[in-house]
């Protein structure tokens, strides 16, 4: 491949049926949310002293990062190991990320019951906890994403600032400062790129250390010392599945051809990495002989059985066959197994695998709970696509190709 | 791709080493920061003794401006068949369970926090909103909580509660050990009220010895086990018992500190910072040996 597909703007309408129900689905969301604050958490949810954390921890929080892994693998691959081929999938996946972990925040200021101290853990440490250092991380982490981001609209607005009125003077200065801004990331866009790397390894792991701390309050199947090295393999493997999922998914929505030849390539890592993950989660069953526990036909064994089989042995077998690499529906119900697959695997860690030693009812999510958690993703996908709208963030394959434009170079 | 999966094979190989030559029991420690005191102070809990008359739970209350209600409310009896648990309401409670040998005398079991040595709620506190005090109090900090009920996954005696039900200023709820009445020299408000010494505050270290001390005299009564000598690490509240502690609800624990494993995996991933700097200086050769093969490469 001789040249870069050059991201642009998508040329659609925002507001299609579709993003109507959306809308509706995250209007539904923000007014449970709005109950939250001004009621308290008790009065939406179904949490209580005997189940401190739910759906909001399990999914909007640890499913959250997870899912947004794409941003530091796809950047491990575009950017640490130069594969060109994949450049075309690094800004959607950039964008996912950011956009991901930005709702994994507002998750944690949902769910905290004094939101108004969350910048405390910048300033009171705690060293000990995991849960201060996923907090810093995923602080860091979003900075970072941020700034990886910021070239996108350095691209999008230098020479086509055209502020309105009496604010036109500032016209010139702002995009002399773009311009100054856009150099000074070229230069220092590698030590972010790595950071958000490392940053990102040590709080995926971290988010397994977790539960490490409930010890016996935690089912066996899911309880091991290993839990930051599978939290960090699944999200390893998880990220190009999530690109390609989101990537088919977005070309279908928008009406155009997905990036195939990127998606292809990064198909090919998967079934290795996934290989890896079982190899660990199989292994480490073994060792601590907790196959016993799947006997036991509770709700527990089953939801490890769907989580193992449906999620990781199906989908591995379907990236090792070379047809489903080469169908793209194939491709897109491969990488929806894997997504589902660790998107089951937190919500077992963090809510099924939860067993408290004393309890008066089990915990099933309220309707509450469901309505801001999908509100929440509603309103995320409606960001993504307002952004791919307006900033040049995915590249459409056409005739004109650009070869090595400056900006295609970065995130 | 080889290097792709080479390099994901040797960053987990590392991560799985740390985490594995990490794990020796006998290595793990808590917080280093928590240095305890010989002198600490404890409860030695007499569930034999114990005849459920509740009234600590009234002495609870009040001493923590909570509501109490009238003293003569909690005579009622019934309610201990009840399995009740510690919540924002109220700090302590008593269980009763049957007495199989003789019915008659029933085990009245008072539970609240057990102020653990190694305490897994201040091993795992975002902010440190939670610690352990010199004489052996865990107490917690309300100008720093944020709310995250972690400390509530964290303990393995169930113990801290949250109030749910505030939208603003809620609290996380659990005995203090009445730190500030024993600050002054006061008994703690249980301690003070019981009318027949179930509960015995004084040195950790010498109630252990009472402890061992009242089973020696009487083996006919107690089992031989004193829970919270070393369950979780120790606690500061330890318990005597006439029957097997199953039978009266008590989490079967290791002696392992409850925060241990976790900790231990936590130091070993950021010990001193080299495991992430190596990291970022091993992406950081990829990333130019890979740039100047393919600028090589674009030269030819």
């Amino acid at each position: 491949m001789n040249g870069y597909l050059k991201p642009a703007p998508i040329k659609k309408k925002f507001f299609t049926p579709g993003v109507i129900v959306l809308c509706i689905i995250a209007a539904n969301g923000i007014f449970f949310l709005a109950g939250r604050f001004l009621f308290g958490i008790g009065k939406v949810t179904n949490l209580s002293n005997q189940y401190p954390w739910g759906l909001w921890i399990g999914v909007d929080v640890a499913a959250g990062v997870a899912l947004a892994a794409g941003g530091f693998t796809s950047a491990a691959l575009g950017h640490v190991m130069h594969r060109e081929q994949i450049h075309a999938i690094l800004r959607p996946a950039l964008l996912t990320a950011m956009l991901g972990y930005t709702f994994v925040a507002i998750g944690v200021f949902v769910d905290i019951g004094r939101w108004y101290f969350i910048w405390h853990p910048i300033v009171m440490w705690n060293g000990n906890s995991a849960l201060f250092e996923v907090g810093i991380c995923v602080m860091m982490y979003m900075t970072v994403l941020y700034i990886e981001f910021l070239p996108v609209v350095t691209e999008r607005f230098i020479g086509r600032v055209n502020l309105k009125g009496f604010l036109s003077v500032l016209n010139k200065p702002v995009d002399r400062f773009l311009r100054f801004l856009d150099k000074w990331l070229g230069l220092t866009m590698f030590a972010f790129i790595i950071l958000g790397v490392v940053l990102s390894t040590l709080h995926q792991s971290s988010l397994g250390t977790l539960m490490v701390i409930a010890g016996p309050k935690m089912h066996p199947l899911w309880q091991t010392p290993i839990l930051p090295l599978l939290f960090l393999l699944s999200a390893i493997s998880v990220g190009f599945p999530m690109i390609i999922f989101e990537s088919i998914l977005a070309a279908k929505s928008f009406g155009y051809k997905a990036e195939m030849d990127a998606l292809s390539m990064l198909s090919k890592t998967v079934a290795p990495l996934l290989g890896i993950y079982l190899a660990f989660k199989i292994g480490d069953m073994v060792i601590r002989g907790t196959y016993v526990y799947l006997l036991e036909a509770n709700v527990q064994s089953i939801m490890f059985f769907i989580e193992v089989v449906f999620g990781v042995i199906v989908p591995l077998r379907m990236f090792l066959s070379p047809a489903v690499l080469k169908s793209q529906k194939l491709l897109f119900t491969a990488s929806a197994l894997v997504v589902f697959g660790v998107l089951l695997n937190r919500i077992n860690n963090f809510i099924v695998a939860y067993d408290p030693p004393y309890k008066f009812s089990t915990y099933f999510p309220s309707f509450g709970e469901i309505s801001v958690t999908v509100g929440l993703a509603a309103l995320l996908i409606l960001i993504y696509r307002f952004i791919t709208i307006n900033f040049p963030v995915i590249s459409i394959t056409n005739k004109d190709f650009v070869l090595n434009t400056k900006y295609t170079v970065r995130g | 791709m080889e290097k792709h999966s080479r390099r994901t094979f040797l960053k987990t190989t590392a991560i799985a080493a740390t985490t594995l030559t990490s794990l020796p029991i006998k290595k793990l420690r808590a917080s280093p920061k928590n240095i305890l005191s010989d002198d600490r102070m404890g409860v030695l809990v007499d569930t034999t003794v114990c005849i459920g008359c509740r009234n600590c739970e009234w002495a609870c209350k009040t001493a923590h401006n909570m509501p109490a209600g009238n003293i003569d409310d909690y005579k009622n009896k019934s309610i201990l068949k009840n399995m009740r648990r510690p919540d924002e309401h109220a700090l302590t409670v008593i269980n009763q369970y049957d007495n199989d040998q003789n019915p008659m005398l029933p085990y009245d079991v008072k539970i609240q926090c057990m102020h653990c040595d190694h305490p897994a709620c201040v091993s795992a506190c975002i902010v440190g909103a939670l610690s352990k005090q010199e004489n052996g109090s865990v107490v917690w900090d309300t100008d720093k909580c944020i709310g995250c009920r972690y400390c509530m996954v964290a303990c393995p005696f169930q113990i801290p509660s949250f109030e749910f039900d505030k939208a603003l200023n809620p609290h996380i709820k659990k005995c203090d050990f009445c730190f500030d009445r024993t600050k002054e020299g006061k008994l703690p408000a249980c301690v003070e009220i019981c009318p027949v010494e179930a509960i015995t505050y004084g040195p950790r270290n010498d109630l252990v010895k009472v402890a061992r001390e009242r089973i020696k005299n009487n083996p006919d009564r107690y089992v031989n086990h004193i829970y919270g000598e070393y369950e979780v690490g120790g606690t500061s509240w330890i318990y005597l018992a006439g029957t097997d502690f199953s039978n009266l609800a008590f989490p079967k624990l290791s002696n392992n500190p409850a925060p241990g494993v976790s900790e231990s995996i936590q130091h070993a991933i950021f010990a001193y910072f080299v495991p992430p700097i190596s990291l970022y200086a091993l992406l950081g050769g990829i990333m130019w040996i890979t740039r100047r093969k393919k600028s090589v490469e674009e030269s030819e």
